[in-house]
């Protein structure tokens, strides 16, 4: 085995490209055409796998019991006296002598960092919080001499914006905190090293020396010479750990070590809500196997590189306030991997790194982070469905996302930002744009724009309900008009932050590891999609009287009747939630501006800040009470999904993707006997379901005469089938997790899957661990 | 569609199936239980589990005692079970199949047949029969035609102990056994394990050799024995009912009795889980 970090071998006598087959991507930054070229699939079993080797696990044995002080204090240690910098730390390290990946956030393990452009504001609550001190210079350059985006972003607010913030009818936007959701390419930096990415990037920006300098062209000229600076910076960062990276990686080693500086370089000086690292381990196999073919590395040793890496990946910490952890709750980064899928090409994108970035679950321990997201094909190799299944089942770790239904719109080298957003890598990005609450715009509607609990008119110039009965067609022409209003009020907010975060908090390193010229999307968002759903169906198909307090406002309901639910594949509540995913999203589209001409697109998403949602929001039509939680994402109402995990899953495939381009949230839970008698047959159950949920399926003849009509019937559904987007899969038991609230201490790495992501159950707060627990869970009947 | 030709059982009759219903209109109906789009523990894969109602067995550790009369059933048109089953068609294809149990499906044969043949034919799903076979008798090698696979039950291979335990005699379940195994019908046998009930390591010796026998005159048949560990989750249901529960004191097994059952069978070359 190679000691770590041997740098008596002199790698840069190596051809970095050396056995490569060549391409275009030898003289243009093209990641995606190296990858085509040179990658081998792997279409076996996980039998090939190692176990840690002992420097991984003493390691992690150390990086452990830090751990365990930190979830103690909340804040293990912040280095408060001058904003981060891609330069701005010495070195650090975990345990010198044992780490072949090296490179800390700061100049030591799970000291935070700070990060004033973002917003003063977040960093002084953020220090109070955990009882740290602020460094009054850094107060007095940000109120003295420099504007941060938060401040700046309030300067463009009307005050309706401002009403609707307050309100909570638009929640969690990323105005006082990174807007994150950005993938550099971190590839690049292995593959071509940071001069070649220079010169391309001088030679981009050369091009626009000779046109009109309008305004985007001046604001792109500073952007390039911003992410040309933050290249060099980044080289000399590599260098305080002793590595050129000038030029390109010659080993498998340096090949992560490169990409993870790249990473380390955006973590240093970006505070975003998410931070995702790409789709890095297919890659990275091509250096593997070139070494593993030169005898260079064995298989223990590969896996102690990528078990190496995701302990870095597990400790990117960032400074956040109370506030920021009540909607994002257990401390999450959204470092997502993006692991397989399929090539356009038809031969499949797994490779033995696939496997090894997840069987860093058991050679570490389940964990939250990297938040590993496996792009799932129906036409996958079996042995990787099975082990993804059996990864599933053993760490409720793991996330499936479709890449039959995203690879036809984003290709084979798209990555997940976050939890559920696909974006080509260094081709694409987006305007992250947190969501509205479509339940409480529903009261909104009821009450003439008068919020339901502060009694304050937040939209103005509508009319309320007046009658004691909801009457459907009355509530959906007012709903209508709400949403219209609503999404105008959004989409200006969201111009208003993002023109300032590309003013003030600019993401230097992440846009210079892009091309110049991007698909930029306004990512918007909805909550509480199966409340307003089932509010519909309940007035639809039941009697709802309204209940008002003394000042008139309407503030409770009483179902008369019964009414189908959202989430037991019955097309009566079903199509409701469909029309508002639908209709709330031609709403953003009509609106008439997009900053820097973006592509609006939506999600239906909330992570954990359905909580939040919910306690903003008062009584619902459909029988919710005020402050009770919303179901997460596209997920149906915990308890009203009663037809089981396949009824619900249906239901929420009906959400259009064309309607949400930027995510379809589903979390089920499962119980592990309501999957199969024993393991092998919940490992093959688990992944026949994926396949079935992903697959096509959906409104097809029940009555076919023969075979060759099913046949037909299923070429027919070629058109738009259903298909689910996203699944992200707990396998455990009810038991666990409450016996996880009473004793914290024994379960330091539970980790569980909550609307695409996943947390340490321990980290949560009471509320959400309840919620959690709360949830159907579709146990053996 | 062409109605099931009963057939006279040989020696004495035991049990009736009942007569097919057709509803005002005309359509062929039954009574159903409920319905379950996820069930994975019933037949390979993830299932939709129809439990239709009705049984003439009273066995003392049946979760399901609510299912035992026919008509506490909601009924169902044919046509209507089918469209709903429909739905799940093509994900049923890939994930697992079609799984009919209950109660005692065959008790209603006609209405189940007829259900089986669509999913069959028209859906081209995996069918599976969770029964414990006693009216088999009544019913000709043909009617399983659209039936893959049964998950025969076996509930004590002891006569005395059997019809304890039930309330009915064992001899028409063996005769099925046996002809599944001849017509080559998958199995998957089904034994719950219920202490001081059918945990005797006799009793479960004498089962194994009976199916290690059949296995060897007919191979590849008997896919697995289930050991399905006694649990109280229908103890609830008994009191609902106002039944009294003879079970309330009896443990689940102990999982080193679990596994001694499972390696008797596995001793005797079959797959056991």
């Amino acid at each position: 085995m190679n000691a770590p970090i041997d740098k008596s071998l002199d790698q840069s006598q190596l051809d970095a490209w050396r056995d490569f087959a060549a391409g275009d991507w030898q003289t243009k930054v093209e990641v995606r055409d190296f990858i085509q070229a040179n990658y081998t699939p792997y279409l076996g079993d996980d039998s090939f796998l190692a176990g840690p080797t002992e420097r991984t696990t003493q390691l992690w044995t150390e990086l452990s019991s830090l751990l365990k002080e930190e979830r103690k204090r909340g804040v293990l240690e912040v280095s408060a006296q001058f904003g981060s910098t891609i330069t701005a730390h010495n070195a650090g390290y975990i345990n010198k002598n044992l780490e072949t990946i090296v490179g800390l956030q700061t100049d030591a393990p799970l000291r935070r960092a700070i990060m004033p452009n973002g917003g003063l504001r977040m960093v002084q609550n953020g220090l109070t919080a955990y009882h740290f001190e602020m460094n009054p210079q850094i107060e007095e350059i940000y109120t003295k001499y420099r504007k941060d985006h938060n401040n700046a972003v309030f300067d463009a607010y009307t005050p309706e914006i401002m009403a609707c913030r307050s309100s909570g009818v638009i929640t969690g936007l990323p105005d006082s905190y990174g807007r994150g959701r950005i993938i550099g390419d971190y590839r690049r930096v292995a593959l071509y090293g940071i001069d070649f990415l220079i010169a391309d990037k001088k030679r981009e920006k050369s091009e626009l020396d000779d046109v009109a300098f309008t305004e985007s062209v001046i604001r792109l000229r500073e952007e390039m010479a911003e992410q040309i600076k933050a290249l060099n910076e980044l080289k000399v960062m590599a260098k305080k750990y002793g590595f050129d990276i000038s030029r390109p990686a010659a080993t498998a080693q340096e090949a992560v070590q490169w990409l993870y500086f790249g990473y380390l370089a955006a973590v240093k000086e970006q505070n975003g809500a998410a931070m995702s690292i790409g789709r890095i381990s297919t890659f990275l196999d091509i250096y593997f196997e070139r070494d593993i073919k030169e005898g260079r590395i064995d298989e223990a040793q590969a896996q102690e590189y990528i078990d190496h890496l995701v302990m870095k990946l597990r400790i990117v910490r960032f400074l956040r306030t109370p506030e920021y952890d009540d909607l994002f709750s257990g401390d999450p980064t959204w470092v997502t991997e993006s692991i397989g899928g399929m090539g356009e090409d038809g031969r499949t994108l797994v490779t033995k790194s696939s496997f090894r970035v997840l069987n860093t679950l058991y050679n570490l321990g389940p964990a939250p982070e990297p938040n590993l997201t496996v792009l799932w094909s129906t036409s996958f190799p079996q042995g990787f469905k099975e082990f993804c299944a059996k990864v599933s089942i053993d760490t409720s770790a793991i996330q499936y996302e479709n890449d039959d239904l995203m690879r036809p719109k984003w290709g084979d080298d798209y990555a997940i930002a976050c939890c559920v957003s696909a974006m080509r890598v260094g081709k694409q990005m987006q305007f992250f744009g947190a969501r509205v609450n479509l339940a409480k715009a529903m009261l909104y509607a009821i009450n003439g724009g008068v919020d339901e609990k502060t009694g304050k008119l937040v939209a103005k110039g509508f009319e309320p309900i007046k009658g004691d009965v909801l009457e459907y067609d009355e509530l959906m022409a007012k709903y209508d008009k709400m949403l219209d209003w609503l999404a105008k009020t959004y989409v200006t907010a969201l111009n208003s932050i993002h023109y300032m975060h590309d003013k003030y908090a600019y993401e230097r390193i992440e846009m210079a590891l892009h091309d110049r010229d991007i698909l930029r999307t306004m990512a918007c968002g909805i909550a509480g999609l199966s409340v307003a759903a089932d509010s519909l169906s309940a007035v639809k198909h039941a009697k709802v009287h309204i209940k008002r307090n003394d000042a008139g406002l309407a503030v409770d309901y009483v179902i008369d009747g019964e009414y189908p639910a959202y989430g037991n594949n019955d097309d009566r509540a079903d199509d409701i939630a469909v029309w508002l995913s639908t209709a709330f999203m031609e709403k953003i589209k009509a609106q008439p501006v997009f900053y820097r001409d973006s592509m609006p697109t939506q999600s239906v998403l909330t992570i954990t800040s359905n909580v939040v949602y919910g306690k903003k929001t008062g009584n619902t039509p459909d029988g919710r009470r005020s402050g009770a939680p919303f179901s997460p994402g596209a997920n149906p109402m915990n308890g009203r999904d009663t037809n089981g995990f396949v009824a619900a899953g249906f239901s929420v495939s009906k959400i259009p993707y064309e309607s949400a381009l930027d995510g379809v949230s589903w979390t089920a839970s499962m119980t592990p006997d309501a999957l199969g008698h024993n393991a092998a047959d919940r490992v093959k159950t688990l992944a026949a379901s994926i396949d079935g949920l992903f697959g096509p399926h959906g409104e097809e003849c029940s009555i076919c005469e023969s075979a060759d009509k099913v046949d037909q019937k299923l070429a027919e559904l070629e058109e738009g089938p259903d298909q689910l987007f996203h699944l992200n899969m707990n396998v455990l038991n009810k038991d666990t997790l409450m016996d996880a609230m009473e004793h914290p201490e024994n379960y330091p790495q539970l980790t569980i899957r909550v609307s695409g992501y996943a947390v340490n159950f321990v980290k949560l707060t009471r509320e959400q661990q309840l919620d959690v627990i709360n949830r159907t869970f579709h146990a053996r009947c | 569609m062409t109605p099931v030709e009963l057939i006279e059982p040989p020696g004495k009759p035991l049990g009736e199936i009942v007569p097919a219903a057709f509803d005002a209109d005309g359509k062929q109906f039954g009574y159903v239980h409920s319905i379950e789009t996820g069930a994975a523990v019933d037949g390979p894969g993830m299932r939709f589990a129809l439990f239709v109602s009705g049984c003439q067995f009273r066995c003392l550790y049946c979760h399901n005692p609510d299912t035992w009369k026919l008509h506490t059933g909601k009924p169902w048109t044919v046509d209507a079970i089918v469209a709903e089953i429909g739905k799940y068609a093509s994900f049923l294809r890939v994930a697992g199949g079609l799984t009919i149990s209950g109660g005692e499906p065959l008790m209603q044969a006609h209405f189940i047949g007829e259900i089986f043949r669509r999913a069959k034919q028209e859906m081209r799903l995996h069918t599976a029969l969770d029964t414990q076979g006693f009216l088999a008798a009544h019913l000709p090698d043909a009617y399983f035609d659209n039936v893959d696979l049964v998950l025969l039950d076996i509930k004590q291979m002891n006569p005395e102990k059997y019809e304890a335990l039930t309330g009915k005699p064992l001899q028409p379940t063996l005769d099925f056994a046996e002809r599944l195994f001849k017509m080559g019908k998958k199995i998957w046998l089904r034994y719950v394990l219920v202490p001081g009930w059918s945990d005797d390591e006799v009793d479960v010796q004498k089962l194994a050799d009976y199916l290690a026998q059949l296995n060897q005159a007919y191979p590849g048949v008997l896919e697995r024995v289930e050991v399905l560990p006694f649990h109280k989750m229908g103890e609830n249901k008994w009191a609902e009912l106002g039944l009294k529960y003879e079970l309330g004191d009896t443990k689940p097994p102990s999982t080193e009795l679990t596994h001694r059952v499972r390696e008797q069978f596995r001793a005797q070359g079959i797959f056991c889980c």
